[in-house]
């Protein structure tokens, strides 16, 4: 059984309707017991990391902080990996789980002289992946994602893959059992489906 | 390295999918679902399916053509046509939709965009936009609605830029000169408008040949192509559109 976590930001039925697809049981839930006694847990996000408040105020961040500590397996995607971090630029008051260290920063306006359109939306491709990562099991540097944000995460010891947009970020990030993905894996086509798929499988 | 998208676009009337060209002459071109699945798999990096009818009455009929194409897709997904609220839009992403497209609505009301946008995020809010030349060229086109019909008195390019500031996420921009007639994309407004935005442009209207999505990407400035009549009664497909567009030197994901 996966928790899907539900704090009313965006569209969850695209992520619940892809794991649903691959054979997973998912439980919609913004209920902190339900996370806690999760063995894995997705927490999807499009959007502003402002919304990313309700989990504190649920009583979400101090059930998944447990949750992890005993070994639930945890993905988040889009603003649900930057929420693993520090905190995020886009919503200066709002701190993340801060799993990982850093902040999250809007892509910058100009790289390499040019002007840089933002947000980064479309297919780019994943230019590193960690060997051992188990997220990213069969898959090749090169592969493509579809991405769709404005913020992004540094890249950090943890960095799973990187992704470069105006320079490198995080596309992936893995540390044990403590997961994130930028891109969205629902909507990335065969690769997408396969990084599901290993989720659902570890 | 960030691609070029290639977008097929499924035009639905009743359930089924039709193509124009130059927003008349409506031929059947077979079942959307069936039709997106086989564009995926063909390479397309996106879907839109367009309800042209928008009647009252066929809302029902779309929404039950949403779920049944969503269920086994898993490339952005995009609906538009008859969306004039954010309810409306609530219904679309409830029955799978990514995002929505919305046009004469936002024209009528412009503060849909950010309505739409503050509850599903700027992500899922295109504003489409189908622009006809004036005597002066560029400059001076202007926006129709009504699936073309009527003018609006609107520059195309200052429509675009507020569109953006209202929290539009990306433009669809349709030349009707071009539409349906296979004869290439408008490039010089395409690049007018991709200059004026931040946000991505899908330019739209008038794919014929790779060599056409190849210069609406080099001289249009344009994110993304999106087309519908070439890709139907296999004229080609994405796959094989985008092998040539690789060798023409515009980076596209190829599918594995």
């Amino acid at each position: 059984m996966i928790a899907v976590i539900d704090y009313k930001a965006g569209n969850l039925t695209s992520v619940v309707k892809t794991l649903t697809y691959l054979g997973a049981e998912t439980l919609v839930t913004q209920d902190p017991e339900a996370v806690h006694a999760a063995s894995k847990i997705v927490l999807p996000g499009v959007g502003h990391f402002q919304a990313t408040a309700l989990l504190e105020q649920l009583g979400i961040t101090e059930a998944v902080r447990e949750a992890i500590h005993r070994g639930a397996l945890f993905l988040g995607v889009c603003v649900g990996l930057q929420w693993l971090f520090e905190g995020s630029t886009e919503a200066p008051g709002v701190a993340g789980l801060g799993h990982f260290a850093g902040q999250c920063e809007h892509f910058p306006a100009l790289y390499d002289g040019a002007e840089l359109k933002s947000p980064h939306v479309g297919w780019n491709s994943l230019d590193t992946v960690q060997e051992d990562s188990r997220l990213l099991r069969g898959i090749r540097p090169g592969g493509f994602v579809y991405y769709t944000h404005s913020w992004r995460a540094p890249v950090v010891n943890a960095t799973a893959s990187i992704t470069n947009y105006g320079g490198a970020f995080t596309g992936v990030v893995e540390q044990e059992n403590v997961m994130g993905v930028q891109f969205h894996p629902e909507k990335s086509a065969e690769v997408g489906l396969q990084v599901l798929r290993n989720f659902i499988n570890i | 390295m960030l691609t070029k998208r290639i977008i097929a676009c499924l035009d639905v009337r009743g359930g089924r999918v039709v193509k124009g060209v130059q927003f008349v002459d409506i031929v059947d071109a077979g079942d959307p679902a069936e039709l997106a699945h086989r564009h995926a798999a063909a390479g397309a990096d996106e879907i839109v399916l367009l309800d042209i009818t928008a009647t009252h009455e066929g809302r029902g009929t779309l929404l039950e053509t949403v779920k049944r194409t969503a269920a086994k897709l898993f490339v952005p997904f995009t609906v538009g046509g008859g969306v004039r609220s954010a309810d409306d839009a609530a219904a679309v992403f409830n029955a799978g939709a990514d995002k929505v497209s919305i046009n004469s609505a936002a024209i009528a009301r412009p503060e849909l965009i950010g309505e739409i946008g503050g509850s599903f995020g700027a992500q899922a809010v295109i504003v489409a936009i189908d622009a006809r030349r004036g005597p002066g060229g560029v400059t001076d086109a202007e926006v129709y609605v009504s699936g073309g019909r009527k003018a609006t008195g609107l520059r195309v390019v200052e429509w675009a830029r507020e569109a953006e500031a209202r929290g539009a996420g990306e433009i669809l921009l349709t030349s009707m000169d071009t539409d349906g007639m296979r004869g290439g994309f408008d490039c010089e407004l395409t690049a007018a408008v991709s200059a004026a935005v931040q946000i991505p442009v899908i330019a739209s209207g008038g794919a014929g040949t790779a060599a056409h999505f190849a210069s609406v990407f080099a001289e249009g400035k344009a994110d993304a192509a999106l087309a519908a009549s070439i890709f139907h009664f296999g004229v080609t497909d994405s796959r094989a559109l985008k092998e040539e567009l690789q060798r023409a030197g515009v980076s596209v994901r190829l599918p594995c």
